[in-house]
C-alpha cells in the first residue's frame, strides 16, 4: 500500500497495486476487474449505489442503480473470486449529480450526468475515499486508454469510445485511474466475458440516464421543475408560433416535438436555437442559424500557453472538427475551422490531437457564424 | 481467519454433521406409515424429545420449523390473525424498537395489508424494554391488543431482556408474549416453561446446526393461523414434509450448545472483557453499545461505535487483513443502513453508521482477540481520514 505518498504518478503499466474496481453490473466493468486480476494487481469490487430506493428491476429501468445490477457485479466478483463491497453514494449523487442536472436544465442548458459523475463521484469520491483507505487506484469499464505518461486517449473502438465524458478530468486524477479495456473492441469484450464464464456477458448494454428509469427526460424534469409554460418564437419575425410547458424539455439543435401550430414561410424544418428560461421562451429557426464558428468553455482542463490547433468534439459520438484553442483568463476559447451545427451550453468540449485527450471544458456560450 | 462474526452464524457442531449424516443415509418421510417411515418419524420425534427436554419445554410444545425467519412470521402473523379473528377489536401489535427484521417487518405488514396497529415499545440506552414501558403500553385498552413480540437477547448489541417479568405484565392483561431467543439458546440459559412466554423462536444455523431449519415453541392451547397450509404437519401450524436429516442435526447442535453453556458463557465472557478493554486501550474514544459486561448482556457480544468512521470502511479494512465481523445492521442490496437498534437506542445517525459488531462462539480463542486488537487503531485510523474526506467534502 503505497497510499497517498505515489499522487500524481500515472499507475498504468504498473503491477502490484491494491486497486479499487468500481463495478457497476455490467459486461464492461466486470472485464475490467477481471484483467486487472490478471494484470496481477490485488483488486476489491465495489459497487456503487447511487440510487436512493434501488427498488427496480430491470424492467423499464437502465443504466447501473437496480438491485439486479448489484447482484450481477457481486456474482461477478464472486467469479472473479475478489473481495465485494456495495458504497452508498446515493446522498453524494442526488447533490453532485442530480441537482446539478436538474439546475442545468433550469437554466437553459443540456447537462451531461455522465461527465458530471466521473468529475464528482467516480473519479472525485469514490478515488479519494479509495486512496484513504488505502489503495493505490480505481479500475473502471471505461472504453478508453491512459498511457503511462498520464496521457488519455481514445480507445481502439471507435464506437465505444469514452474518453469524451473523461476528457474533463484532471491529470492528477486520470493518473490514478486504470482503463484495462481501452485496447479492445466490445465484441472482444463480450467474448472475454463469456469465456471467463461471466454471467453478465450477453447482458444489454446500458442507454440514457441512468436516474430516469423511464427514459422520459422531460416528464422526469416536468415532475421535478413543475410546468412553466411559455411562448416558441420564430427567432427570424419574433413572432410566437407555439407554446411549450417548460423549456426544459427542449434542447438546442432539437427539431422534433416543437409542437408548432404555424409552418415556416419557405416550408423548411425548424429547429430550437435559444432557449431562455427566465422569460420561458424557446426561440426556432432554419438549420443554418444553428452553425456555430466558436464557442468558449469553463471550469477546463488546459495546460497549453497560447493558441493550438486541434479537433474539437462537442458532444458524445459527435464528429471531431479541425479547432484552435486558448486559454484566456479562466476560459477556454475555441474556434472552429468549420462551423458546428447544433453545441448546447451544459456540454462539454474535448479537444484532441489524433486519438490523445488534450483538454477540454464546459461549454458556457456559443458564437453562431450569423453573429460573427 | 479470525473470525468474530458467531452471531451471523457459527461454524456446524461435529455432533450436528453427523447426525445429519445419519439421518440422510436413510429414505423415509416421517408421515409414511411403514417401517421406513416410521424410523423417520423416531428420529423427529426423538429430536423433538431432545428440543423440548434443554429447552423446558414439553414435545408438544416444539413446533419444526424452516428458521428464526419463519418461525417469527408464524408467531407474529399467526397470533394476531387468531387472536384478532377472535375479537377484532384486537387490532394492536406491540413490538420492541430494536426487533430484528423479522418480527418488525410482520408487523409492518400486519400494519399496511391487514388493519393492523404497530407500535413500537421504547427501549433505555442499553436496549431494554423496561417492564414498566410495556406496563404502560398495556395498561391503555389492554383488550384492543393481539400480541406482544420482544426478543429475548439482541442480535446487534446483546442486551439480554428480562423476559419473565415482561411475560407476567403481558398475562396480567390477558395477552400473549412471544419472544425471539434465536441469540440468546446456547449463550445463556433459557427455560421455555420458567420464562412463562407462549411462544419462543429458536433457529437452527445460529447454535452449531444447519441453516433452514428451526423452532417455534408455542404454549400448549395456545391456537394461532396457520401462514402456510396442507397436510396439517406440526399441530397443523406448519405443513410441509419433516426435514428429518435437518431436524436431528438441530436436536443435536442445540442439545451440545446447551450442555456447554455453563462452562461456554464463562470462556467467552472472559474473552469478551479483554476484547472489550483492549480495544477501549486501542483506540480510546471507541465507545461499547448496549449493557455493560454482566448480567445484562450475551457472553460473546462487544458492539462499539468508532466516531469518525464509517461502520463499512472498517469491515472492509478488517476484511482486507483477515478478521471477519459485521456492522450488525441489515443491508438492503449490500447498502449498510444505519442500525435501527442503535437509532432506538438514542445514538445519532453517525454513530450508528460507524458502529461494529464483534461477536464470539464456541469456536473463538484468545488468538481472535489478539489478531483484532493488533490492527484495530490503526484500522479505525485509516477509516477516520476515509470518514473526515467524506464530510469535508459532502
Amino acid at each position: 500500500m503505497t497510499g497517498e505518498a505515489t499522487t500524481g504518478t500515472a499507475v498504468t503499466g504498473k503491477t502490484g497495486l491494491r486497486v479499487l474496481a468500481a463495478m457497476s453490473g455490467g459486461v464492461d466493468s466486470a472485464v475490467a476487474a477481471a484483467r486487472a486480476v490478471d494484470a496481477g494487481h490485488d483488486v476489491t469490487g465495489v459497487h456503487l449505489a447511487l440510487s436512493r430506493s434501488p427498488d427496480s428491476s430491470r424492467t423499464g429501468a437502465r443504466g447501473c442503480c437496480t438491485l439486479e445490477d448489484a447482484r450481477d457485479a457481486r456474482r461477478a466478483a464472486d467469479v472473479l473470486d475478489i473481495p465485494f463491497y456495495v458504497w452508498d453514494l446515493a446522498e453524494r449523487f442526488e447533490a453532485d449529480v442530480i441537482d446539478d442536472f436538474v439546475a442545468a436544465y433550469a437554466a437553459g442548458q443540456t447537462p451531461n450526468p455522465c461527465v458530471r459523475c466521473n468529475e464528482r463521484i467516480k473519479f472525485a469520491a469514490v478515488l479519494d475515499r479509495a486512496l484513504a483507505l488505502g489503495f493505490d487506484a480505481v479500475v473502471t469499464g471505461h472504453h478508453a486508454r491512459v498511457s503511462a505518461d498520464g496521457v488519455l486517449r481514445r480507445s481502439v473502438d471507435p464506437a465505444k469510445d469514452q474518453s469524451y465524458v473523461l476528457g474533463t478530468l484532471p491529470t492528477s486524477r486520470l493518473a490514478r485511474a486504470i482503463f484495462p479495456l481501452g485496447d479492445s473492441t466490445k465484441t472482444q469484450v463480450r467474448q472475454e466475458a463469456a469465456a471467463r464464464g461471466l454471467g453478465v456477458a450477453d447482458k444489454p448494454d446500458s442507454h440514457d440516464i441512468c436516474f430516469v428509469a423511464d427514459g422520459d427526460t422531460a416528464g422526469w424534469l416536468r415532475r421535478r421543475l413543475g410546468s412553466a409554460p411559455g411562448p416558441v418564437v420564430d427567432g427570424a419575425t419574433g413572432e410566437a408560433i407555439g407554446d411549450h410547458d417548460g423549456t426544459f424539455g427542449f434542447t438546442v439543435g432539437q427539431r422534433r416535438g416543437l409542437g408548432l401550430q404555424v409552418p415556416a414561410a419557405d416550408g423548411r424544418p425548424r429547429y430550437v436555437l435559444e432557449i431562455s428560461p427566465v422569460t420561458a421562451t424557446v426561440t426556432v429557426g432554419p438549420a443554418e442559424a444553428l452553425d456555430i464558428d466558436a464557442l468558449v468553455a469553463e471550469r477546463t482542463v488546459w495546460p497549453y500557453d497560447g493558441p493550438r490547433p486541434c479537433l474539437a468534439q462537442v458532444r458524445a459520438h459527435a464528429r471531431p472538427v479541425p479547432a484552435c484553442a486558448e486559454a484566456v483568463g479562466d476560459e477556454l476559447r475555441v474556434r472552429l475551422d468549420e462551423p458546428v451545427r447544433g453545441v448546447a451550453a451544459g456540454q462539454s468540449v474535448v479537444l484532441y490531437e489524433g486519438d490523445r485527450v488534450l483538454g477540454g471544458g464546459h461549454i458556457t456560450r456559443t458564437v453562431s457564424r450569423a453573429a460573427a | 481467519m479470525t473470525y468474530l462474526d458467531h452471531a451471523a452464524t457459527t461454524p456446524m457442531r461435529p455432533e450436528a454433521l453427523a447426525a445429519y449424516a445419519a439421518a440422510s443415509a436413510a429414505a423415509g418421510n416421517a408421515s409414511s406409515l411403514h417401517a421406513s417411515g416410521r424410523r423417520a418419524r423416531r428420529v423427529v420425534e426423538e429430536s423433538r424429545e431432545t428440543v423440548a427436554a434443554v429447552l423446558g419445554a414439553r414435545p408438544s410444545e416444539v413446533v419444526f420449523t424452516g428458521g428464526g425467519t419463519e418461525s417469527d412470521n408464524i408467531a407474529v402473523k399467526g397470533l394476531y390473525w387468531r387472536r384478532n379473528a377472535e375479537d377484532p377489536g384486537r387490532r394492536r401489535v406491540l413490538v420492541s424498537a430494536v426487533e430484528h427484521l423479522a418480527v418488525l417487518d410482520a408487523g409492518h405488514w400486519l400494519a399496511a395489508e391487514q388493519g393492523a396497529r404497530l407500535e413500537r415499545l421504547a427501549v433505555d440506552a442499553t436496549g431494554r424494554v423496561r417492564p414498566e414501558t410495556l406496563r404502560a403500553a398495556l395498561a391503555t385498552d389492554p383488550g384492543s391488543v393481539a400480541l406482544v413480540s420482544v426478543m429475548w437477547a439482541n442480535n446487534e448489541v446483546g442486551t439480554l431482556t428480562e423476559i419473565g417479568e415482561l411475560a407476567a405484565i403481558a398475562h396480567a392483561a390477558g395477552v400473549p408474549l412471544h419472544t425471539d431467543a434465536v441469540q440468546a439458546v446456547g449463550c445463556v440459559p433459557v427455560s421455555f416453561a420458567v420464562s412463562g412466554v407462549d411462544a419462543m423462536t429458536v433457529s437452527g444455523h445460529k447454535v452449531g446446526g444447519p441453516y433452514g431449519v428451526g423452532a417455534l415453541l408455542l404454549r400448549r392451547g395456545l391456537d394461532l393461523t396457520p401462514l402456510t397450509h396442507g397436510g396439517g404437519q406440526e399441530r397443523d401450524v406448519r405443513s410441509g414434509s419433516l426435514d428429518g436429516p435437518g431436524i436431528a442435526a438441530f436436536a443435536a447442535a442445540l442439545s451440545a450448545a446447551v450442555r456447554e453453556q455453563p462452562t461456554e458463557a464463562e470462556r467467552l465472557a472472559g474473552l469478551r472483557d479483554d476484547l472489550v478493554r483492549r480495544v477501549l486501550a486501542a483506540v480510546p474514544d471507541a465507545v461499547l453499545n448496549g449493557a455493560p459486561a454482566g448480567p445484562g448482556r450475551l457472553p460473546g457480544n462487544a458492539h462499539f461505535s468508532f466516531p469518525g468512521c464509517e461502520g463499512d470502511s472498517l469491515l472492509m479494512l478488517l476484511d482486507a487483513r483477515g478478521i471477519e465481523c459485521s456492522t450488525g445492521s441489515a443491508c438492503s442490496a449490500g447498502v449498510a443502513q444505519p442500525s435501527h437498534v442503535l437509532l432506538a437506542m438514542g445514538a445519532d445517525t453517525e454513530a450508528a453508521r460507524g458502529s461494529l459488531r464483534f461477536s464470539l462462539g464456541y469456536s473463538s480463542t484468545a488468538l481472535d482477540v489478539e489478531e483484532l486488537v493488533d490492527v484495530i487503531a490503526g484500522v479505525t485510523e485509516r477509516a477516520r481520514r476515509a470518514g473526515q474526506l467524506a464530510t469535508a467534502s459532502g
